[in-house]
């Protein structure tokens, strides 16, 4: 009897700690085509290990502020998440939410990626996927038209004002204030301009406000109607309506650009090309758009180190590059798979871009998100008035002065 | 035996405490905790981006916000808003609800149908009216350009971003006024409309003399309603343009949620809901006032 019900409770014990034992992580993704990439191949995973990964998915802005709310309020139960390096690495890594990457290999990952993720010699997250600024243009209506390809600025406002007709908008660009930023860079950066220069706002000097008219004066006249209320949600499928000629973007849209289930533009339409020359020659942005990170707090750091291991993995890189998603570990770009199977444009602009790109497409520094809105200010001023504006050089000195007080408010001014 | 009835006693003694304290609990966990803690964190300087601990720092968050000119500009819009929706929306669902007094084939579908904005989605309605608004491709311009029309940037220009989001507001909440003012003329008594119709009063007479006064209370009902929702109004504007181009479209919601959750300025964006709070509860307090001096 006694032995018996000694047995009954050895079996519900072993349950129980069975149990208690089920392995879980939650883990924090963005709605992003890796991010769906690793949605599908998380049972993979999960089959694997019999740990079992608790998915959320968020669009990006609302990703970091919900990651900021959680660690911050210190009550968050995030173990791994899919984070903006430029747009959040330098608050978190200053408020102690991500943890170092010390036990993770990173001879794969190109300098200029790790020099943004790298604090006091440390890595705190690993650089996923890269973007750089192309050049998409419609292959039919440039022959229709007689046109080549422009290589300057100069060349692509010629172009957009030939293309422009009350069907078709000649070029298109982001022009909704702080989304804006990141695909001004490349004009700012080609006409010798930046946006923080030693640790000081440096978007008010002549070459960033020639690039600022600039850009203003070619979406005023030759840019879709409404174009200061549109961000990459509202070009994106007026490029797949085929109501685009060009469109100066990030390359990561050109799958979605292609995607037959959603546009009537087909493959062989589109083009890409470099990002037109300024006066200081052709230089693309080249940010590491996303990164994926371990939390400071997280109770189950094995888990999470080895599901970071995991989800930014050589072999899954490849299955996003065949997904046309641009990956920033340097192996995967000489995989002879891949350079047969992707759009030859996207090869030869990421090695343009590698060679001359600079790694920043926006202001970078802790109070990024309050800095894009005032540079907005600026960039909304000059579309509205076709860069004509006189004040637009009083109120890019207003804004740089706002933006150097946000350094000082953070320690950051002068600091490089 | 004794104890027994001294607890019950108790009971019935204290039942005008124990009985409302359910809602009293829900009241001051729910509302007015969240207010006080609104306050207190206005005196305060707390900051996410900045790593460093919450000071108290008195009345510097006012006084920073106070001389952002994005604030009065904020201010000016969700009084601009707020007429131009609520005006639009009574005028039109006073329209509605006397048609709707009348009876004839169909009421009761229709009636069902104008719920139907009513129970919508706020961002769904935002994502599908920036459809309709797209400069280019939405069917807005397409019905514009039909009748001869010019093209409008609606939601893609600073002059004609709050009018549009107003549009979307009227689409939305006119058909609310319009059930609640039903209600209202529902209950009204027939004597005096048919004594006037004996005296040969007009239609235009009848309803400047006798149905506008007497629903007049039931009105005020729905603009108190519409009129704090329309201040606080958020969703259809966050998710349609983020209170842009530039910050054309900020509202004083949209512009504390941009100061608390992408600047995580917490002090400062307690300071603009403190005063979204004032501003609500004083057009509440001016609209009451007036009922009560209409009614005496």
């Amino acid at each position: 009897m006694k032995s018996k019900l000694m047995l009954v409770i050895l079996v519900v014990l072993t349950v129980l700690s069975a149990g208690a034992q089920q392995k879980e992580i939650r883990v924090l993704l963005a709605n992003h085509p890796y991010g769906d990439l690793l949605k599908a191949a998380i049972p993979e995973y999960e089959k694997a290990t019999g740990v079992k990964v608790n998915v959320e998915s968020l669009q990006e802005s609302q990703l970091t502020t919900k990651l900021t709310t959680e660690f911050a309020t210190r009550s968050s139960t995030v173990d791994v998440f899919m984070t903006r390096p430029l747009q959040e690495a330098k608050m978190f890594y200053k408020n102690g939410w991500n943890e170092p990457l010390v036990n993770y290999d990173f001879s794969d990952y190109p300098k200029n990626a790790m020099d943004i993720v790298t604090f006091g010699g440390k890595p705190y997250l690993v650089p996923m996927i890269i973007e750089w600024e192309v050049l998409y243009y419609r292959i039919d209506l440039f022959k229709k038209a007689g046109l080549s390809v422009p290589s300057t600025l100069a060349e692509l406002e010629l172009a957009a004002k030939k293309l422009n007709s009350d069907d078709v908008a000649g070029i298109a660009s982001r022009g909704k204030g702080a989304a804006a930023v990141t695909q001004l860079s490349s004009y700012i950066y080609s006409y010798g301009g930046t946006y923080i220069d030693k640790g000081k706002a440096a978007f008010d000097s002549k070459e960033a406000l020639d690039a600022i008219r600039f850009y203003g004066k070619l979406l005023a006249n030759y840019g879709p109607k409404g174009v200061t209320n549109m961000s990459w949600e509202n070009i994106l499928p007026l490029f797949q309506a085929g109501k685009v000629a060009m469109w100066t973007d990030a390359s990561v849209f050109y799958g979605q650009i292609v995607d037959p289930a959603k546009s009537q533009v087909n493959a062989d339409m589109v083009g890409i090309a470099n990002f037109p020359a300024g006066p200081k020659g052709s230089i693309p942005c080249f940010p590491v758009a996303w990164g994926m990170a371990v939390a400071r707090q997280s109770k189950n750091k094995a888990l999470a180190m080895d599901f970071i291991k995991w989800a930014t993995s050589q072999e899954l890189a490849k299955r996003a590059m065949l997904a046309n998603i641009p990956m920033a570990r340097n192996s995967v770009w000489k995989d002879a798979e891949v350079r047969s199977k992707i759009h030859p444009g996207l090869i030869a602009t990421q090695e343009h871009a590698a060679k001359f790109g600079i790694a920043y497409d926006r202001p970078y520094m802790s109070a990024v998100g309050e800095a894009r809105d005032l540079i907005g200010e600026v960039i909304v001023e000059s579309i509205n008035t076709a860069g004509a504006s006189p004040k637009l050089e009083a109120l890019a000195k207003e804004k740089a002065a706002a933006v150097n007080e946000l350094l000082q408010d953070t320690g950051e001014y002068g600091v490089y | 035996m004794a104890m027994e009835r001294k607890k019950g006693s108790f009971l019935e003694k204290n039942l005008h405490i124990i009985f409302p304290m359910p809602a009293v609990i829900f009241v001051v966990v729910m509302m007015l905790f969240p207010v006080v803690y609104t306050l207190f964190l206005s005196f305060t300087n707390w900051n996410l981006t900045s790593g460093m601990p919450i000071s108290i720092v008195f009345l510097k968050s006012y006084q920073k916000v106070l001389q952002e000119p994005r604030f009065i500009a904020a201010l000016g819009r969700t009084f601009s808003f707020t007429a131009l929706a609520v005006a639009v929306e009574t005028i039109l669902g006073m329209i509605v609800a006397l048609i709707l007094n009348r009876e004839f084939r169909g009421k009761g579908f229709t009636k069902l149908i104008m719920l139907l904005p009513l129970v919508s989605t706020p961002v769904a309605i935002g994502i599908v009216f920036n459809l309709f608004y797209d400069p280019t491709i939405g069917l807005a311009n397409f019905v514009l350009t039909r009748f001869g029309l010019p093209r409008q940037a609606w939601t893609g220009s600073a002059a004609t971003v709050i009018p549009s989001l107003a549009i979307v507001d009227i689409w939305q909440w006119t058909p609310m006024i319009a059930l609640i003012l039903l209600s209202g003329l529902a209950s009204l008594s027939s004597e005096p409309y048919e004594s006037a119709r004996v005296d040969g009063a007009t239609e235009w007479q009848i309803f400047w003399r006798i149905t506008l006064p007497m629903i007049t209370p039931t009105l005020l009902t729905a603009l108190i309603l519409r009129t704090i929702d329309a201040l606080k109004t958020f969703d259809i504007i966050y998710a349609m343009t983020g209170g842009g181009p530039g910050y054309a479209s900020e509202t004083f919601n949209v512009m504390a949620f941009k100061y608390s959750f992408e600047y995580f300025r917490m002090g400062q964006a307690s300071v603009i809901l403190v005063f979204l709070f004032m501003l609500v509860l004083f057009m509440s307090l001016l609209i009451v006032r007036m009922r009560k001096s209409l009614e005496l």
